[in-house]
């Protein structure tokens, strides 16, 4: 499925500052439905922030969030109904320790959207057979490997159902061989249509899964462009200098 | 020797008072205990909160009580309380008060130990599948702050069972105090009396306070993470 027009969420002017450090200097962004972006930059460069910034986690100093239209940056936001349509995963892949996995995932559905147990268990069960821990159910999150509770914090949010999801570096403290699997689940979300904003330091990852990357530093958006253009003739020069640190020359030794 | 021992314990009812005593101790100790359970718990997420006053509050609140000898409360309440205000509140009514406002304080600082102890992202995460606060404390933080609490709840259960002596000093007569009198009256012919009665209300004590421990050990094996 490939994005269509219509815009789901729409970002205007955003400005974030911590203490006396700007960290988000006029973010615009418009995400269409069933878009896939990805959000690369340099550390700091305001990315994760402007994430937590949407679904509330974070106050924001000015600008507007628009969520179908709804404003979002409005006084007396109920960010607990925002934030059923707006899933996030972290980077710390947080499941709640004292609870199982199956109980992990349905206690949004069933505490906060009040859906009949029986339900959200089949949705859930579901879920975790697509993402290949159904006899995980009842395991507690100490018994699973990191990349493994990953997935399971990304089956807790999509039950959810949200409208978008919010990826935060989700592979960064995973070990080498647990990313893989926790990027061909959400490669397998993207093929299903689910519009996503992920922030990324997987740059192969990123070129297979984006429709467009977004290339920011110094919290401003310094250029967007879809996958192909971006790695391969980035136009601006701060992404030229970004995507080398990527690339390594061939050592030559002197032998003597 | 022997004979001394069953000759006090079987003299008039020293037996059975001695267990009336015991019911005094264990009847202030475990209501108190109950009490500032349930006050300590809600005490404490407020002054873990992000409200500036309810923290002051309950500092100050905290360290009032934890400056101020256990004796001097209960005098304050007993005596000063009946002949200033004319509020003259039953020494068993007392006791428990005083002894839920110490507990509750210390419960409270328990709970806001063990609350921020717990990792940032528990909130973060739970408030991004859109739990509101009081939800995210119910489902989240409370069960995993109990899991924390529990040496210190059985810390204070003991020290609170081990304080209530303190109530004889306004008249109720609890283990302690039916121990002494027991003393007075048979020491005088009876020169092991004091060694054979105390040495009873030592292991009734251990009796009371060591399942305590054993049970709080088997509960953190259980609840292992």
């Amino acid at each position: 499925m490939s994005p269509n027009d219509q815009v789901i969420l729409k970002i205007t002017d955003l400005k974030k500052r911590f203490d006396q450090t700007d960290v988000l200097n006029g973010i615009s962004l418009d995400v269409r439905q069933g878009e896939v972006t990805v959000i690369i930059g340099p550390s700091g460069c305001g990315k994760s922030t402007l994430l937590r910034c949407l679904n509330g986690l974070e106050p924001i100093n000015s600008g507007q969030i628009e969520l179908n239209g709804q404003l979002l940056t409005a006084p007396g936001t109920d960010w607990s109904t925002v934030r059923q349509k707006i899933g996030m995963v972290f980077q710390n892949y947080e499941l709640f320790p004292h609870l199982n996995v199956i109980n992990n995932i349905l206690l949004g559905p069933m505490k906060v959207q009040k859906r009949p147990r029986a339900e959200a268990l089949a949705e859930a069960e579901s879920w975790l057979d697509r993402v290949g821990l159904k006899d995980r159910a009842l395991s507690y999150p100490r018994q699973l490997s990191g990349g493994q509770k990953q997935r399971v914090a990304i089956v807790r949010a999509l039950c959810m159902a949200p409208e978008i999801m919010l990826f935060d570096e989700v592979t960064a403290s995973l070990d080498p061989e647990m990313v893989r699997e926790v990027l061909d689940v959400m490669l397998n979300l993207a093929k299903g249509g689910l519009t996503m904003l992920i922030v990324t330091h997987e740059m192969a990852f990123a070129k297979a899964v984006a429709d467009r990357i977004i290339f920011m530093d110094d919290g401003l958006i310094v250029e967007q462009a879809n996958p192909e253009d971006f790695f391969n003739h980035p136009e601006s020069e701060r992404a030229q200098r970004f995507l080398n640190i990527f690339q390594f020359g061939r050592v030559h030794r002197d032998k003597n | 020797m022997l004979d001394s021992a069953i000759s006090i314990f079987t003299a008039g009812r020293n037996m059975a008072r001695i267990f009336e005593g015991l019911g005094v101790t264990l009847k202030i100790s475990m209501i108190s205990v109950l009490l500032s359970v349930l006050l300590g718990v809600p005490s404490g997420l407020l002054m873990s909160s992000k409200i500036r006053f309810c923290r002051l509050f309950f500092k100050l609140y905290l360290e009032f009580i934890r400056i101020m000898p256990i004796l001097v409360l209960l005098f304050l309440f007993y005596y000063s309380l009946s002949s200033v205000f004319s509020i003259n509140l039953p020494a068993m009514a007392v006791a428990i008060l005083v002894f839920t406002l110490w507990g509750t304080a210390e419960m409270a600082d328990l709970v806001r130990g063990a609350v921020t102890s717990l990792p940032k992202h528990q909130w973060e995460s739970s408030r991004a599948i859109g739990l509101t606060e009081p939800q995210l404390n119910i489902y989240v933080i409370v069960p995993q702050a109990i899991r924390r609490l529990l040496p210190g709840v059985i810390n204070l259960t003991t020290r609170m069972i081990k304080t209530t002596p303190f109530v004889f000093f306004i008249n109720i007569p609890d283990l302690v105090k039916v121990a002494q009198q027991i003393v007075e009256v048979t020491g005088m012919k009876n020169l092991l009396a004091s060694v054979w009665v105390y040495g009873l209300i030592f292991f009734i004590y251990f009796a009371i306070c060591y399942p305590i421990s054993l049970f709080s050990h088997y509960l953190e094996k259980v609840w292992q993470d």
